[in-house]
């Protein structure tokens, strides 16, 4: 997606985004609720029109070559409702069938990892099950890309470390994958790189690494001396002083000056911690949550 | 009774222009027919011209109701607009209760609101103050209008009372159906079910002659109400049959609410099997896997329709023996067969606005589906926009045929055994009911226009059917404009049996279905889903 522009009356959607996801990787698709990332995936699903900029996918247009390219993908939304009189394994059979196909031994096999009651009607599974049925049926299409958003919204820790596996597993199959999520852990174990948006615009994107490179790791030290002008050192923030005690963040550039004083200190002991997902994603975050304020 | 207030304003505030344009309508009409009266006959001579001519017509009986005083404007209006302002907010109050009973159960928003300070009755409550509320305010504006017409002061509230009671009524009967099935669309299927049942049963006992069973019209809600009698000597008991079913109904709600679980039914769900069966594969299949279910609720309604009404005809042709002056006046225009016949043609044109609203109602299935987010999984899938619009429009044309049929036939089959003549009688009301496809078809495709062109307006596709079936009505008694008459498709439908075969605007309805349903198609092609 590049420049990509979508609107809705007066609200901006999307704010020229651009993504781009290669083949055979997993792709982390993070964003606060609102970020727009919902409104993508159903542009590049073509079932809404970009306003402006491009979107190709595998190849096609999404908005003109929709019957060709959807044969090769499969979509689990975010909010899954299914049909009342159906039961989740015909919705399964169903959705499989309407796409390249269903493999029916990976269909048996995803059903007792995930737990599932196929015989039960649309409106009697809960949220998770309805997610699961939904899973499943993407899991078991054979398609060679995922689109997959929140999909774990609903699952409880035990299934969610059975879609780990399972996407482990179609990243190993060379499935290309597009995940969107809350959750930093999975993001963190399972995308090999991620894309930040917010606001409808993308305000990060690479590998793990490369994303922490822009960022600030944190130290923990007891230090064997007072800490002198620790505070007057480019590159050091949120410096906390208890005691021999010393919290601080180091811009990455930075880190070989701040250690080199540290240790003309004096070091007892050190932690150093490079930055979580959880912090790139704060630091992303907080501008917008300071502006709404 | 906790929340119970929250939960009214709430529902006021979601259906203030829902429920504001039915009580405006139905007001409008009865309002506006009494003035046409008005107008129209305004000497007593004139009444009598007109009692003598047309409301004396025993098949007007069996659609409108008994006149008890045609001598009267007052008389003519409660003779006109009595069942047809009942039957509307008979079907007004129930949408209101399932909507915010059952509807809101099954769309899980019940449990949201649940959650809060709210009792386990307020629900259900907050519905039927909301939807009496609505009677009550129609009955006062109707009231208020009739006596401002000049009419006597005692009639119009008894006309005025008579829909509103109608609406406690089916107030009623919605809020049990509510509690039975845990779908919505099964819920208003078996209120909807009760409410034609109530109008086919007087509709029979109505046209019974001295021997026939009269009494029928007593088992019949609308039959209670008929005989309130406004301006013709009310009788203001029998409101009190209607009141006393209504409080029945509510506390029998009210019990059924203590028995089961919030999102639960009384009947329970059954599993479904483990795997779809191999013909599961497309977007038609999936359409007629999810029309089935009420279609098969429909076509047996439709099957006792037609048999109800093909059972009276024949009365109608022994009715006309007491009466020798409409005798005389009907020998003139082709005797005692032809009145039959433009009985037969009229109730099959009611037939054919039946099918109609169920055209419509399975065409929008496309929008609900839409709207639940169903839509999205399957056209995120190798299916095309077109075609799985079109599988549901298909599905729809095909249930409208079987509607039709089935009310065809039973009519036929009824009215053939009773004249001797079942093999001549199936074929005549088979095509009578079939050639009302064309006009139903056009609802279908003004159905399928909105949801292409103005997805957030497909209500207008219910609001023609309510127009078409008030010009089909109305328009001859209110001596409508011509043009407005022709803009209802089932003005151009041949008055079958009896009438003249005709196949040209038949034709033209196919086309206008045509091109309603290839701009809805188009359109839905270029829109946003969702």
């Amino acid at each position: 997606m590049d420049g990509v522009v979508k609107t809705f009356g007066a609200t901006v959607a999307l704010d020229g985004l651009d993504l781009e996801v290669a083949t055979g990787e997993v792709h982390g698709f993070l964003g606060p609720n609102g970020a727009g990332k919902s409104t993508a995936i159903r542009v590049l699903l073509g079932l809404l029109r970009a306003d402006s900029g491009t979107a190709r996918l595998l190849g096609g247009d999404p908005w003109r070559d929709v019957a060709d390219l959807h044969r090769r993908l499969a979509y689990v939304p975010g909010d899954v409702t299914l049909w009342p009189t159906l039961s989740g394994g015909e919705v399964i059979d169903l959705l499989g069938r309407l796409r390249g196909g269903l493999d029916s031994g990976r269909r048996a096999d995803l059903l007792a990892r995930f737990q599932l009651d196929p015989t039960k009607k649309g409106r009697t599974y809960s949220k998770g099950n309805r997610q699961k049925v939904a899973l499943v049926a993407a899991l078991a299409s054979d398609v060679e890309l995922l689109l997959l958003d929140e999909p774990t919204a609903g699952l409880d820790p035990l299934m969610e470390a059975v879609f780990r596996d399972c996407i482990a597993e179609e990243r190993a199959r060379g499935r290309t994958v597009l995940l969107s999520s809350h959750i930093l852990a999975e993001v963190e174990a399972l995308c090999d790189r991620m894309s930040i948006i917010r606001d409808g615009r993308t305000v990060e994107t690479g590998t793990l690494a490369e994303l922490r490179h822009l960022t600030r790791t944190s130290v923990s030290a007891d230090l064997a001396g007072p800490p002198g002008r620790l505070a007057d050192l480019a590159g050091v923030h949120d410096l906390a002083v208890q005691g021999s005690r010393v919290h601080l963040q180091v811009d990455p550039d930075q880190l070989n000056d701040v250690l080199a004083h540290l240790t003309r200190v004096g070091v007892r002991s050190l932690v150093s911690q490079p930055p979580t997902l959880e912090q790139l994603f704060l630091r992303h975050y907080a501008p917008a949550q300071a502006a709404v304020r | 009774m906790t929340g119970t207030g929250a939960l009214v304003r709430l529902a006021l505030r979601l259906d203030r222009l829902r429920l504001a344009i039915w009580i405006a309508l139905v007001t409008a009409l009865v309002l506006s027919t009494a003035s046409a009266f008005t107008e129209l006959y305004p000497t007593a001579a004139s009444r009598a011209q007109f009692a003598a001519g047309v409301a004396t017509n025993p098949a007007l009986r069996a659609i409108v109701g008994p006149p008890f005083d045609l001598s009267s404007i007052g008389g003519l209006t409660a003779w006109r607009m009595g069942t047809l302002a009942t039957v509307l907010v008979a079907l007004m109050n129930l949408l209101t209760v399932l909507r915010h009973t059952r509807g809101e159960e099954e769309a899980g928003r019940l449990e949201l609101v649940g959650s809060a300070v709210v009792s386990r009755h307020a629900a259900l409550t907050a519905a039927l103050v909301v939807a009496l509320s609505a009677d009550a305010l129609l009955a006062v504006l109707v009231a208020t209008g009739l006596v401002g017409l000049g009419l006597p002061v005692s009639g119009s509230i008894a006309l005025g009372l008579v829909p509103a009671a109608a609406g406690a009524v089916f107030a009623g009967v919605a809020a049990v159906t509510a509690q039975l099935t845990e779908s919505s669309r099964a819920a208003s299927g078996t209120a909807s079910c009760v409410l034609g049942l109530s109008f086919l049963l007087r509709a029979i006992g109505d046209s019974a002659g001295q021997d026939g069973p009269a009494w029928l019209s007593w088992l019949s809600p609308i039959g209670w109400l008929q005989q309130t009698r406004p301006f013709a000597g009310e009788r203001w008991w029998a409101f009190g049959l209607a009141a006393a079913f209504a409080c029945l109904l509510v506390s029998g709600a009210y019990g059924l609410l203590g028995r089961r679980d919030l999102g639960a039914g009384l009947w329970p769900s059954r599993p479904g099997p483990a795997a779809a069966s191999p013909g599961l594969r497309s977007p038609l299949a999936l359409a007629w896997r999810l029309h089935r279910g009420a279609l098969g609720a429909w076509a047996p309604g439709a099957a006792v329709l037609g048999a109800g009404f093909g059972g009276i005809a024949q009365g109608i042709g022994d009715l006309l023996g007491d009466n020798p002056q409409l005798a005389e006046i009907l020998a003139a225009i082709g005797g005692e067969d032809s009145i039959v016949d433009a009985y037969l043609a009229s109730t099959l044109h009611i037939v054919g606005l039946l099918a109609a609203a169920y055209a419509v109602s399975a065409t929008l299935r496309l929008r609900s589906e839409e709207v639940a987010q169903r839509a999205e999984p399957l056209l995120a899938t190798g299916v095309g926009r077109v075609a799985w619009a079109a599988s549901h429009l298909a599905i729809a044309l095909l249930g409208t045929t079987v509607l039709l049929l089935s009310a065809g036939l039973a009519a036929g089959v009824v009215h053939g055994l009773r004249v001797g003549d079942v093999g001549g009688q199936v074929p005549r009301l088979l095509v009578g009911a079939l050639v009302q496809l064309p006009a139903a078809a056009v609802l279908a495709g003004i159905a399928v226009a909105l949801f292409g062109l103005a997805p957030r307006f497909t209500v207008g596709a219910w609001a023609a059917v309510v127009a078409f079936l008030l010009v089909q009505q109305l328009g001859a008694i209110l001596q409508l404009d011509q043009w407005l008459l022709d803009l209802s498709p089932f003005t151009h439908v041949p008055n079958l049996p009896g009438g003249e075969l005709s196949a040209t605007p038949l034709l033209w309805l196919l086309a206008a279905t045509m091109a309603l349903a290839a701009a809805g198609l188009f359109s839905f092609r270029r829109r946003d889903i969702g």
